[in-house]
């Protein structure tokens, strides 16, 4: 077997400059915000960022590598230059054979077109020749399941018949290598086994593919080869299954417990982050947790001068995904704006028992000030604070009982069911 | 099933010579006339009269100059009349205006498809002439039908049609190929492309036949790529006086030049668009 994707000393500078405001508001927001928050901190930030730095592999032909690393990490960038999208700044890249990319399902969609005549005008922008999508037509409606809606305007579509359309013409695209930026985790869960089997069938054609993902169990399943990049560099690149653990164990020990002296501690004039801590119900320091037990967050701040400022904070999982914010407010009006006196304090959040599912998690701690009449204010933001791990374990009280597989969801909380006979003739 | 698989080679490239690659955008013809197709079937789509309003538009104007300039400012119009003399110019005006538009807007509009799939940047406005070609023959048949009207016959000259439009499309696509790639950038093409093209159009003999210029601005005014195809039209449809042959190739040298460097500066800027988003 050849080489099919050669990278050496792959680099990619980026310009981090300010996004011209193109009357989209949610800039104009953020832009503001950022220079409040600027101007407390004294954050400076740099003009330019190295989003991949000299990144060099090899792949064979026939591999499947999985590409994973936090949000930011410089994988898409690295799709995005092997897919020719943007060029890089330094190194070179040898690829042999056609390459199709699929970095986000259903770019080029028009929604004005019906299905049919988006499956060419999407499959043409992907580079296939009229002949084939011919060819592929029926196979194509086949997959998405719409053949019923094929000549209806794309507009009226739902998002996951949109998303399975798309996803069926790109999947018929016949290239010797495959670029895949996290487009697995698409439609629902029955379309998502159809994607998979597809996955499969690919694997058997021996075509070279580079994917994307934060999905670990996709990545464990598809990949016999995975590379775990950081910060624009390779951290590890090898067998999936280390690769991935040596991932995880990346992402959940980023700190175990946060502590600042007041001097270097996030913050502003009027209020300073003294510490994050995770802690049992014991009040003991852990960070892997049963998902019977609940979840302390302990979290200490300075007050500096007189000001209405809470804590929140923002639970992400390992995918990424958002899985809720929690504010120390009783009311959310009512207590933003009562006054804080200077002092230290410690505000403590009690996340409940079985709710969480599986997985790593990450918090997010910010000091907020609500203003009256304008955005919250940021008076610290750290993201990434500290990590923690649940697990929900086999035992009869937990939602899991005795199913050790996994299961999809953002949350695996344990409810409540009842069910009782109604009747006992079945034609009542 | 072992066939000699290609190699392509990514890296920073040295000049701008290196990224221009006509066979690769001869290979994605299909892609331009999907775009053009795409942007024909969009644009009429959930509209009553559909391509009716390829026709609508330069005749509506044509009525309304005709009343203007030909009724009531009594300009002279050589010797044809008036209404058939402004829309034999309006309709070839039309597809430069259009081509012109579209195309300069053309790379902006596919940001999004820009920044994540690779194909040859230059297909997008290329394709824009596609569908203004597709308007400006609805247009050119009521053209015909005025002509019958008129009892004007085309001349034999009638073979040089397509050498005017050649010259029409590379002008359009000379200024667009600039337009778009600057469009990117900074937004304010959008802006001037409005009174750019409205001033064009007064600055070419749409409206009034070339004899009413003063003498001493005929030079500056030849030098217009689009009066000499103008005239071009006119005197292959209407057998009006022909164009001055030496200016107008001077002015298409101009367009050729015009054309080649906004091949390359669009190619200079093309590896910026999917970082400047």
């Amino acid at each position: 077997m050849g080489i099919a994707i050669k990278t050496e000393n792959l680099s990619k500078l980026y310009k981090i400059g300010r996004r011209e405001p193109y009357g989209a508001l949610r800039d104009v927001i953020s832009e503001g915000i950022k220079k409040i928050f600027k101007k407390n901190s004294g954050i400076h930030q740099e003009k330019y960022i190295w989003t991949l730095k000299d990144v060099s592999f090899e792949v064979k032909e026939g591999e499947i590598v999985g590409i994973i690393g936090r949000n930011g990490a410089g994988k898409t960038t690295l799709l995005k230059i092997l897919s020719r999208i943007t060029y890089p700044t330094e190194g070179k890249a040898v690829l042999k054979g056609k390459v199709g990319s699929m970095l986000e399902v259903g770019i080029g969609f028009h929604p004005e077109l019906t299905g049919r005549e988006n499956i060419y005008l999407y499959g043409t922008i992907l580079g296939m020749k009229k002949k084939e999508i011919d060819k592929k037509f029926d196979e194509i409606v086949d997959f998405s399941g719409l053949s019923q809606f094929i000549d209806t305007p794309v507009k009226y579509y739902s998002s996951g018949m949109y998303v399975r359309l798309a996803f069926a013409t790109a999947a018929h695209l016949q290239t010797d290598i495959l670029l895949i930026d996290e487009v697995l985790a698409v439609g629902d869960v029955g379309f998502q086994r159809k994607c998979f089997q597809k996955m499969e069938e690919v694997r058997k054609e021996e075509r070279t593919i580079l994917v994307v993902s934060h999905n670990m169990e996709a990545i464990l399943r598809f990949c016999s080869r995975a590379i775990l990049i950081d910060k624009g560099k390779i951290i590890k690149d090898g067998n999936t299954k280390e690769v991935v653990e040596e991932y995880l164990k990346y992402f959940s020990e980023i700190h175990n417990f946060r502590e600042w002296s007041f001097d270097e501690a996030p913050g502003s004039e009027f209020a300073k982050l003294k510490s994050v801590k995770i802690k049992d119900k014991n009040g003991n320091q852990k960070n892997s947790f049963d998902s019977r037990e609940p979840i302390f967050v302990e979290v200490e701040y300075w007050i500096i001068k007189p000001k209405n400022i809470y804590v929140s904070i923002v639970l992400q999982n390992q995918m990424g995904v958002i899985v809720f914010i929690a504010s120390e407010s009783s009311s959310y009006f009512g207590r933003a704006y009562k006054i804080l006196e200077p002092g230290l304090y410690r505000a403590v959040c009690e996340i409940p028992p079985d709710l969480l599912a599986d997985g790593n998690y990450i918090l997010r701690v910010v000091l907020v000030e609500m203003k009256k009449d304008s955005y919250p204010l940021f008076h610290a933001d750290v993201h990434n604070a500290v990590g923690f791990q649940v697990f929900v374990p086999l035992a009869p009280d937990s939602p899991r009982m005795d199913y050790p597989g996994g299961y999809p969801g953002v949350v695996w909380p344990k409810f409540k069911w009842e069910t009782y006979q109604v009747d006992k003739n079945i034609f009542a | 099933m072992r066939e000699e698989k290609e190699v392509f080679i990514i890296k920073p490239p040295s000049s701008v010579f290196e990224t221009i690659n006509l066979k690769e955008v001869v290979n994605r013809i299909e892609l331009l006339f999907a775009f053009a197709i795409r942007d024909i079937k969009v644009r009429y789509r959930r509209t009553i009269i559909g391509f009716g309003w390829a026709v609508i538009q330069p005749f509506a104007q044509m009525v309304i100059f005709s009343l203007i300039f030909g009724k009531f400012a009594k300009i002279p119009s050589e010797n044809v009349p008036y209404p058939i003399f402004a829309y034999s110019a309006l309709v070839p005006w039309q597809l430069f205006a259009r081509a012109l538009n579209d195309a300069s807007m053309s790379v902006v509009n596919n940001l999004s498809i820009i920044s994540k799939i690779y194909f040859p940047r230059i297909i997008l406005p290329l394709s824009v002439i596609i569908s203004a070609l597709v308007d400006f023959f609805s247009a050119f048949s009521i053209l015909i039908i005025l002509m019958i009207f008129y009892g004007i016959l085309p001349t034999a000259k009638l073979f040089l049609f397509p050498v005017f439009l050649f010259v029409e499309i590379f002008c359009a696509l000379g200024v667009a190929l600039w337009l778009s790639a600057l469009n990117v950038k900074f937004r304010d093409v959008k802006y001037t492309l409005q009174f750019l093209t409205q001033i064009w159009l007064f600055a070419t003999p749409v409206i009034y036949p070339t004899k009413i210029i003063p003498e001493k601005f005929k030079p500056i005014f030849a030098l217009n790529p689009m009066t000499g195809v103008i005239e071009g039209f006119r005197w292959i449809l209407l057998n009006t006086p022909p164009p001055d042959f030496t200016i107008m190739g001077i002015s298409t040298l101009m367009i050729f030049i015009l054309f080649f460097s906004g091949v390359i500066f669009f190619y200079k800027l093309e590896k910026e668009f999917a970082d400047i988003m």
